[in-house]
């Protein structure tokens, strides 16, 4: 295996809407930055690939539009994952580990703004037989919230929690979207959005992109003087069929977090990327991490949810972390698909 | 036994997704453009070359096209193909020629009917302008241009055009 590390990241702040600016336009400053702080000549990055849905733009191939905020000709080495940026990352990942590159540029953007997110959800799922029931992204959620607090896995307490402690810790993060100081009981004293969920327990919409360098040790020593290495990575999948998964639970971050190597040293905090509030617990507990170690400094997707982006963000904003000093082992998680159906971990060390 | 059922071949399962499309501030720029019956082209902050319409970036110099210029609504055909099969949604009579215009000024080619000819005179490097319905009816829409017809200008030769066919 050879050492991958990220060597830069950058993100736009996230808003609830992007009205002035297209794909384009809001990924050129940001790709500008993670390129420049890369200290990688643009031209000398090896390989290049995108994490993004067309289904946000309501075009087909808008993914290919973006690729004018990269500079792509004389032609480069490209890619595009219909997925989260996460997975754009670990497709580069695997790129670097088959020796075919040294480093690569990632990077993740949408604009959920322009279209009904939580509807469009629903054409993730089985077109014959579950899309025409037309289950949104918030009803499904509330299915899983459901099965876990009937079962006492958790509360809408322990929910309101998340949600409070998250959009606290996103004053803190200027990136951020919705922020603030909320009391737990008042929380629960507001009315259901899609029963048992609140409006607290589900992330808003957002507008936003994220990129990303990595590059091999040959590189990343040379470039960077605090590489933060990715130690472990790999992603896992439920099956597609909500019906057959016990939604309580996420047997594939566990999968992933195994195979990561999450328990092979301390956990000094997590980046978890859980839209809504009841996820969070069930991520914690696939994991494994110990009740002392502090979830989501950012604020999390609760903060600020931009949809292809929000996964590779949390993989970035943990890297910000290590880089600041703020602990030295990080794990990074992101997911897609309806209920957790999808997982990526990643383990990262400073 | 008991018999199969007959199997289901196919169903139909709407599907309806609605947007609200923000072009951008390049695209925008293009669109107003359009409106008055102008081609505005975004221009690379680095190399100059000219986008019609631009994105926003230039995807040789990943630089932004920040200044716009307006080109002329003539210039020379790229590259060309008959039509002569039925497409949904589109309400052209068959056969018809489409063909990658290059727009004299821009340095990006765009599409255009080619029409008020016959079929097999059309030609990589025939210069060819604009016909724009009448300004009463013009909108933020490519479609203010009905379609480009023949000029009685030289060809273009070849060489001077490969670079962008």
């Amino acid at each position: 295996m050879r050492d991958v590390a990220v060597v830069s990241y950058a993100q736009t702040p996230y808003v609830r809407t992007e009205r002035v600016r297209n794909e384009v336009e809001m990924l050129m400053p940001v790709i500008d930055e993670v390129v420049e702080q890369s200290g990688i000549p643009r031209r000398e990055i090896g390989f290049t690939c995108s994490g993004s849905t067309d289904y946000l733009a309501g075009q087909s191939f808008s993914f290919v539009h973006a690729v004018d905020a990269v500079g792509a000709w004389p032609p480069i080495s490209e890619s595009h994952v219909e997925m989260d940026g996460a997975w754009a990352l670990y497709e580069s990942w695997i790129k670097i580990q088959c020796g075919e590159v040294d480093s690569a540029l990632i990077f993740s953007f949408g604009r959920s703004s322009m279209g009904e997110t939580a509807e469009t959800m629903t054409l993730q799922t089985d077109p014959y037989t579950m899309a025409p029931l037309g289950p949104d992204a918030i009803s499904m959620a509330a299915l899983q919230a459901r099965v876990g607090l009937d079962r006492s896995v958790f509360s809408e307490r322990d929910m309101a929690e998340v949600a409070a402690r998250s959009r606290k810790n996103g004053l803190g993060n200027p990136d951020a979207q919705v922020t603030g100081e909320f009391e737990v009981e008042k929380l629960l004293g507001e009315p259901f959005l899609v029963d048992p969920l609140r409006k607290h327990d589900c992330p808003p919409v957002t507008d936003g992109a994220a990129a990303m360098v990595i590059a091999a040790s040959e590189v990343a020593e040379k470039v960077s003087e605090k590489p933060v290495w990715i130690r472990g990575i790999d992603h896992r999948l439920d099956t597609h069929q909500l019906g057959a998964r016990d939604l309580a639970v996420s047997p594939s971050t566990e999968l992933a977090g195994q195979k990561a190597g999450v328990a092979r040293g301390p956990v000094d905090f997590a980046e978890l990327h859980a839209p809504f509030s009841h996820q969070e617990i069930i991520l914690r507990r696939a994991l494994g991490l110990a009740n002392d170690v502090e979830v989501n400094r950012s604020g999390g997707a609760l903060c600020a949810n931009p949809v292809m982006s929000a996964g590779l963000a949390r993989i970035g904003e943990a890297t910000r972390q290590i880089v600041a000093g703020n602990g030295s082992r990080a794990v990074a998680h992101a997911t897609s698909g309806p209920c957790l159906q999808q997982n990526l971990v990643c383990v990262l060390e400073g | 036994m008991s018999e199969a059922p007959d199997p289901v071949t196919s169903i139909v399962t709407p599907v309806r997704v609605d947007y609200t499309y923000t072009p951008g501030i390049s695209q925008s720029k293009f669109l107003l453009g359009l409106k008055q019956g102008k081609l505005l082209g975004g221009t690379c902050d680095e190399c100059g070359r000219v986008y019609v319409p631009s994105r926003g970036a230039c995807p040789r110099c990943a630089r932004p096209t920040s200044t716009f210029k307006e080109v002329a609504d003539n210039g020379t055909v790229i590259t060309l193909t008959i039509v002569r099969v039925p497409s949904e949604n589109i309400d052209v009579p068959l056969p018809y020629c489409v063909a990658s215009i290059l727009l004299d000024g821009a340095d990006i080619s765009m599409n255009g009917l080619i029409q008020e000819c016959e079929l097999a005179d059309v030609r990589i490097g025939m210069r060819v302008q604009a016909v724009w319905k009448p300004e009463s009816e013009w909108d933020y829409d490519m479609a203010n241009i009905k379609h480009f017809r023949p000029i009685d200008e030289p060809d273009v030769p070849f060489e001077q055009i490969k670079e962008y066919s």
